[in-house]
């Protein structure tokens, strides 16, 4: 079984490296940001897999537990950011 | 043994869900449309992943963890996808099918 879960990690992270076309080429920020926040979700399941590989799941899952909070408040923070009042304003700023 | 066989059936099932994932989000023409294919199919891929190690976990502390893990993504990742989706329409990105007679209509 952990040979299982040894090449469905392997799989998994030829499958995290996709989206990294998007990363470097997408038009737009956001593009850039959905790509990233896409990795962040699936490098989740990549930590709770090594744990099953190394037979650690209980030390493992605290650890997906505060990459799953940090992450979330990562893109939560940026699409905020992104849509404030200040980065209107430069923009207006730019413009004129 | 047919705790194995769901488990490994699970697992497959959410890495194809992923791929499709990565896929859409590479290939697809649009921001709102690769918003779409990171948000759904990646949720449904994780929940498959850690539902066939739950399942394969059984009865522990680690299994109940695992549960937490799923609802906090499950609640987690559209919320961000959908914060994203409103910063770029607010900023004044247009969808790929955006014609002006529509937007007219509505108003």
């Amino acid at each position: 079984m952990e040979h299982f879960f040894l090449y469905s990690a392997i799989a998994l992270t030829i499958i995290i490296a996709v989206p990294m076309v998007r990363v470097v080429k997408g038009p737009t920020v956001f593009d850039r940001i959905l790509a990233a926040n896409a990795i962040a979700t699936k490098t989740i399941v990549l930590i709770c897999l090594t744990g099953y590989i190394f037979g650690r799941i209980d030390m493992f899952i605290d650890i997906t537990l505060a990459y799953a909070v940090l992450g979330f408040l990562g893109s939560l923070v940026i699409a905020k950011y992104l849509s404030s009042h200040r980065m209107r304003r430069q923009r207006q700023r730019e413009q004129s | 043994m047919i705790q194995i066989v769901f488990s490994i059936l699970f697992v497959v099932l959410g890495i194809v869900f992923m791929l499709m994932g990565s896929l859409g989000i590479v290939r697809l023409p649009d921001f709102y449309s690769r918003s779409h294919a990171a948000s759904k199919s990646d949720t449904l891929g994780i929940l498959f992943v850690i539902g066939g190690l739950i399942i394969y976990e059984g009865f522990t502390q680690s299994s109940l963890k695992l549960l937490f893990i799923i609802l906090f993504i499950a609640l987690s990742n559209p919320i961000g996808t959908h914060a994203l989706a409103r910063a770029a329409l607010r900023k004044g990105i247009k969808p790929l099918l955006f014609n002006r007679s529509s937007k007219e209509d509505s108003q």
